[in-house]
């Protein structure tokens, strides 16, 4: 055999890590992430006539184990109907034999580069959608374990997509309500005990330390919290550094929901993503919150601002009722 | 497509009865990198070269020099090439053992194809990076071989003619229409013999990196490199 020529290489590399895609309805056009068990790849569906992306498992963890895992992914995140969650369109086997699925092409921008060039009341508006996505898969018994500024698209309009599930695991523990089909999820993301997976600055010490039987929604709530951290300081988190260390502008109330979410004990955290959720609509709305206990003048400064039209007014009144006093006494 | 586990190259190395076939699949992989590291690295003439590619890997087995590698620390031509440069600090011992070893490789060397390689190199590259380089180079060429063998024995020479167009001539840009042509068969059997042969080809590729690795971590992180894909 002839010696193979650095581009004869080059293309026998490419060949191998692409996926085949004969035979099936999709052609593909670039690649748009890789991961530890799977790459992304965005392809034309010919029939629909629409780009999609389309998830291949590696050819290195093709093994059977991985596939039927990656498969089962697939079908527990496709049952996670809502709108920011990334929706499943196919699943199947490519003529190389590899586990893929197809999801909806999400075009945006990442949480993080957005938060760097949008005001606080629009960063604190995406993340009740985050949290209202994450909230619907902790009610199916999901929880995602890797939430992370870079797992997060925001389109044009504000839509957030929630994307990456491939760490989230279905907890053992569950609701009724949420019994149907959870059975197959909750074998879709089964991960070896003892395993740490997830990104560190975004993960709950219990998730560092590897302790899987404490993983559930408290873990989500921790990365909820640090994201919160992000939007708040534009960095990425850091457990011994407080939010207003790094930017003393940043309003008390909010880096109390913060801290809260993020205590380092579980118990200590937020109930649920709701209860989260709730005290940012709080903080927006001028409400009491949980996570701060307020003084009197802090009370009356949020009343004060809350209320500014009828304070205004009676302002307004009061002098001049002083006004008319003081003519009166001339 | 993937390859099943199998037992470790560190165990099979342990076996005597099959240390043989693990030395000649390891010397298959590794006699090219190996020769160009010594001539590049460590300056070798050419006859020196050729004897130390030899007489270390024989020395490997007798010395069982490979016995201490650990998965866990480093991948394994990454070991194979800390020893190669033990070995080749003390060359003259090496070549005393080539003459002693009462083994042999069974593997044909065509230094000739070395020896060109190595004019036609960028002289900025460093030995290890073209050590890296040629083990891929020398995974494809073996699959390729395999790949081919495998064809000639179902009949199936048209399928890797077919393949080697497609995929590896880079002379021009043929389409499966060009292919269905010049081979006489219609469109739609060019598309199944290629993705045929894709499927058949990847699985050599991983069962001989499968074949030169110690544990499944280290496999998949060798298909990573081979592929090019940035391990997380």
């Amino acid at each position: 055999m002839n010696p193979l020529s650095n581009e004869a290489v080059s293309r026998l590399q490419k060949m191998i890590s692409e996926p085949d895609l004969t035979g099936t309805k999709y052609r593909l056009l670039r690649k748009i992430g890789s991961g530890g068990m799977a790459e992304v790849y965005l392809v034309f569906d010919e029939e629909l006539e629409r780009e999609a992306a389309l998830k291949v498992i590696h050819p290195a963890r093709a093994g059977d184990d991985d596939s039927a895992r990656m498969m089962r992914e697939a079908k527990a995140i496709a049952r996670l109907e809502h709108p920011s969650i990334v929706p499943v369109h196919d699943l199947g086997t490519l003529p190389d034999g590899r586990i893929f699925y197809v999801m909806k092409y999400i075009q945006g921008e990442l949480l993080d580069s957005y938060a760097a060039r949008t005001s606080m009341h629009e960063r604190l508006t995406v993340l009740q959608k985050i949290g209202d996505a994450v909230s619907f898969a902790h009610s199916h018994g999901v929880i995602h374990r890797d939430l992370k500024p870079q797992n997060i698209m925001v389109g044009a309009f504000g839509d957030v997509q929630v994307m990456d599930w491939g760490l989230a695991k279905v907890l053992s523990q569950l609701e009724p309500k949420a019994a149907a089909g959870i059975a197959a999820a909750r074998e879709a993301f089964q991960t070896d005990a003892g395993t740490v997976m997830g990104t560190p600055e975004y993960m709950a010490p219990e998730q560092e330390r590897g302790d899987g039987s404490l993983l559930n929604e408290k873990t989500d709530i921790y990365a909820l919290g640090a994201i919160l951290y992000n939007l708040l300081t534009l960095r990425p988190p850091q457990r011994d550094v407080r939010p207003r260390q790094l930017n003393g502008a940043i309003p008390r109330r909010l880096e109390a929901i913060c801290l809260k979410a993020m205590a380092p004990v579980p118990n200590e955290r937020y109930g649920s993503v709701v209860d989260l959720t709730d005290d940012i609509s709080a903080y927006l709305n001028g409400l009491p919150m949980v996570a701060y206990r307020e003084n009197i003048f802090e009370k009356l400064g949020r009343w004060t601002s809350r209320n500014s039209f009828f304070v205004l007014l009676v302002l307004a009144y009061l002098l001049m009722r002083a006004i008319l006093l003081f003519l009166s006494r001339r | 497509m993937f390859p099943p586990t199998r037992i470790s190259l560190i165990q099979k190395l342990q076996d005597t009865r099959q240390r043989q076939e693990v030395l000649d699949t390891l010397f298959e992989l590794y006699w090219m990198p190996v020769y160009k590291y010594l001539r590049m690295k460590w300056s070798k003439n050419e006859e020196d070269a050729k004897d130390l590619t030899q007489s270390f890997f024989l020395r490997s087995v007798e010395k069982n020099f490979f016995s201490g590698y650990n998965p866990e620390k480093a991948r394994f031509r990454t070991f194979l090439r800390t020893c190669l440069d033990g070995f080749a600090a003390n060359d003259l011992k090496a070549q005393n053992a080539t003459k002693r070893g009462g083994q042999a490789l069974h593997v044909t060397i065509d230094f000739k194809t070395a020896e060109n390689e190595l004019k036609e190199l960028q002289t900025l590259e460093t030995p290890e990076k073209t050590f890296e380089k040629d083990w891929i180079r020398s995974v494809f060429r073996i699959s390729l071989e395999k790949f081919a063998r495998e064809c000639e024995q179902k009949g199936k020479e048209n399928v890797y003619r077919i393949f080697e167009r497609y995929e590896m001539d880079s002379h021009e840009d043929i389409s499966y229409k060009d292919l269905a042509l010049e081979f006489a068969v219609p469109v739609s059997q060019i598309t199944n013999y290629l993705s045929d042969a894709r499927r058949q080809f990847r699985r050599t590729v991983l069962e001989t990196l499968r074949d030169s690795t110690a544990s499944d971590e280290e496999f998949r992180s060798e298909v990573r490199s081979l592929l090019g894909i940035e391990v997380e």
